[in-house]
């Protein structure tokens, strides 16, 4: 009873709902891309049987709801298929969205670790940056996404940079947060105990609240790091659709090609999972580094 | 620590108090406290919550700044005391920093100080012996029980060789039998190291089996309401807390705390 076994307690759950979701998306394949089928055979003077329809919903070119069959052909095609430099190959794409999910991360990390450390240290801070960083967040991201892209470019800032500048204007927020908290997690008398050592502030800092926010950290960073992704594809959305997952949503949204959005669409989850993935895996090693129980 | 004055007196408080003003109108946390702590006592503040025990040892470590009255702390006020590392603090918990191993939270301070790495190689090894832990350096804090945790702490409040130890209330939270335990070790600890020792209980027996001088405080003020010298000899076994000398010790310090009770109904 008591042994873990990783078919019964992992495979098995996730699979089956794996299955059933499946099988709601086919019903729901049939269901939507009927109508159209059902009009071509009355455009064309005939009358279509349902067993002679099932097939067809399966097969179209610009389905309603591409069936899972048809975007995993597609996935492939667009991954195993074609040279990654190609502009047809949705690795590259992946890539290219990725790099600015990266360096937004990278620079949401630190905004966001030094604008906390600002926050706990300094009470005119605290009382000054907070209600702004929270304000940052209630601007719809879709609104202003176009007027940074705009401006940057007018600058002249274009490419990786403005992508990445809204994906650190979404990570740093998570991060800002927990690391508040985290930095702040310390108790009392772990304070009182730096104080009775004549510490520094800098030696209580590097001693006591930096190991102290590790894993208020790490919880804030898998939240960034998929955010970042949003942000990168939402970048892209408003850039005239030259290369990224965004662009590859946009453009597959003009010409009515949903087969290739779905395929974005999870190439895009699949990235975000992989680096929430990584992060949790760097989380769990820096938390058994610092002795946590296994 | 050439530097400090030359004298006996390690704690010296007149007059002494401390009101916190809270959202409910002032506390009176201590109020008129008359006290000396010679070099090599062994001073236990006894009283029910809320008399300031554990207050004056705070404001003996600058934790706590008082209101009235003047404390010295080796000749000097506690702060200046306190920067110059003159004292050892021995929290009610362990307050180990969970991400260290025991002889990194006992080097905690030594790397704080600026001790070279080999001195705090020796000073750990050192101390990890004198409380008996020798050989449990290298698990973190989960892995030890709560007595040897507290040891770890009392460990690390010893590395950096203060000749001043407070501790509040280190063993309320263990149990009696590893308490007894622990209380032998301190006395031989104590006798050991020389080094002079405040310490805050609430146990009538921990007091008067540790201490050379017992202080009976009562609340609403916080004040002494007795100072006690023990005469009972330096080398004590535990057997002797059924000696006639030691239960005539402890019923007087039973006394004093009633004195300060009697008229609790009206608080």
């Amino acid at each position: 009873m008591g042994e873990a076994s990783f078919f019964r307690d992992r495979l098995l759950p996730i699979s089956t709902v794996l299955l059933a979701l499946i099988a709601l998306w086919y019903a729901f394949v049939v269901v939507l891309n009927a109508p159209f089928e059902r009009d071509t055979a009355a455009r064309a003077g005939t009358t279509i049987s349902f067993m002679e329809l099932l097939p067809n919903t399966m097969a179209q070119e610009r389905p309603v709801l591409p069936a899972p069959h048809q975007v995993f052909a597609e996935l492939w095609d667009t991954t195993v298929n074609k040279a990654i430099t190609s502009k047809r190959s949705l690795v590259y794409h992946a890539g290219i969205t990725l790099s600015a999910t990266l360096m937004g991360f990278a620079m949401g990390t630190v905004l966001g670790i030094l604008l906390a450390i600002a926050i706990v240290h300094n009470r005119a801070m605290d009382r000054s940056l907070m209600p702004w960083v929270i304000a940052s967040q209630t601007i719809p991201i879709l609104a202003i996404a176009p007027m940074i892209i705009v401006v940057l470019n007018a600058v002249g800032i274009s490419g990786l940079m403005p992508k990445a500048l809204i994906s650190t204007y979404l990570s740093f927020f998570p991060v800002v947060v927990g690391m508040v908290k985290g930095l702040r997690s310390p108790e009392q008398i772990q304070l009182d105990l730096m104080h009775t050592y004549h510490a520094s502030s800098s030696q209580t800092f590097w001693k006591l609240r930096w190991p102290a926010s590790m894993p208020y950290l790490f919880t804030s960073l898998k939240v960034a790091i998929a955010i970042s992704l949003v942000g990168a594809i939402v970048g892209e959305l408003p850039t005239g659709a030259v290369a990224g997952l965004g662009a590859r949503l946009l453009a597959g949204s003009y010409y009515g090609q949903t087969v290739q959005i779905w395929a974005a669409l999870f190439m895009a989850a699949a990235v975000a999972a992989l680096l929430v993935i990584i992060v949790g895996f760097a989380h769990s090693l820096v938390l058994k580094r610092m002795g946590a129980r296994a | 620590m050439t530097s400090m004055p030359v004298s006996d007196t390690v704690v010296s408080a007149k007059d002494l108090g401390l009101t916190f003003q809270t959202a409910d109108g002032p506390v009176t946390a201590l109020t008129g406290v008359n006290l000396t702590v010679e070099k090599g006592d062994f001073v236990s503040f006894i009283g029910p919550s809320g008399c300031g025990k554990t207050t004056f040892l705070r404001v003996i470590a600058d934790l706590e700044k008082p209101t009235s009255g003047t404390i010295t702390v080796n000749g000097l006020s506690p702060e200046d005391a306190r920067k110059r590392r003159a004292y050892g603090y021995v929290f009610q918990a362990a307050a180990l920093y969970p991400w260290r191993t025991i002889e990194k939270n006992i080097a905690l301070p030594l790397e704080i100080m600026g001790h070279s790495r080999d001195e705090q190689k020796a000073r750990v090894a050192r101390t990890l012996d004198l409380v008996n832990l020798t050989g449990f350096g290298k698990k973190y804090p989960w892995q030890l029980s709560g007595g040897m945790q507290q040891r770890a702490s009392i460990a690390r409040a010893l590395a950096f060789d203060a000749d001043l130890l407070l501790m509040d209330e280190p063993f309320g939270a263990l149990d009696e039998i590893v308490r007894d335990h622990l209380n032998e070790q301190l006395l031989k600890l104590w006798a050991a190291t020389q080094k002079t020792i405040c310490f805050v209980t609430h146990s009538i027996p921990e007091a008067v089996y540790l201490s050379t001088k017992i202080v009976v405080m009562s609340p609403r003020p916080g004040r002494v309401t007795d100072i006690i010298d023990s005469p009972l000899p330096k080398d004590r076994p535990l057997g002797i807390r059924e000696t006639p000398e030691f239960l005539e010790i402890a019923h007087r310090v039973r006394e004093g705390l009633r004195a300060g009770h009697s008229y609790e109904e009206h608080a």
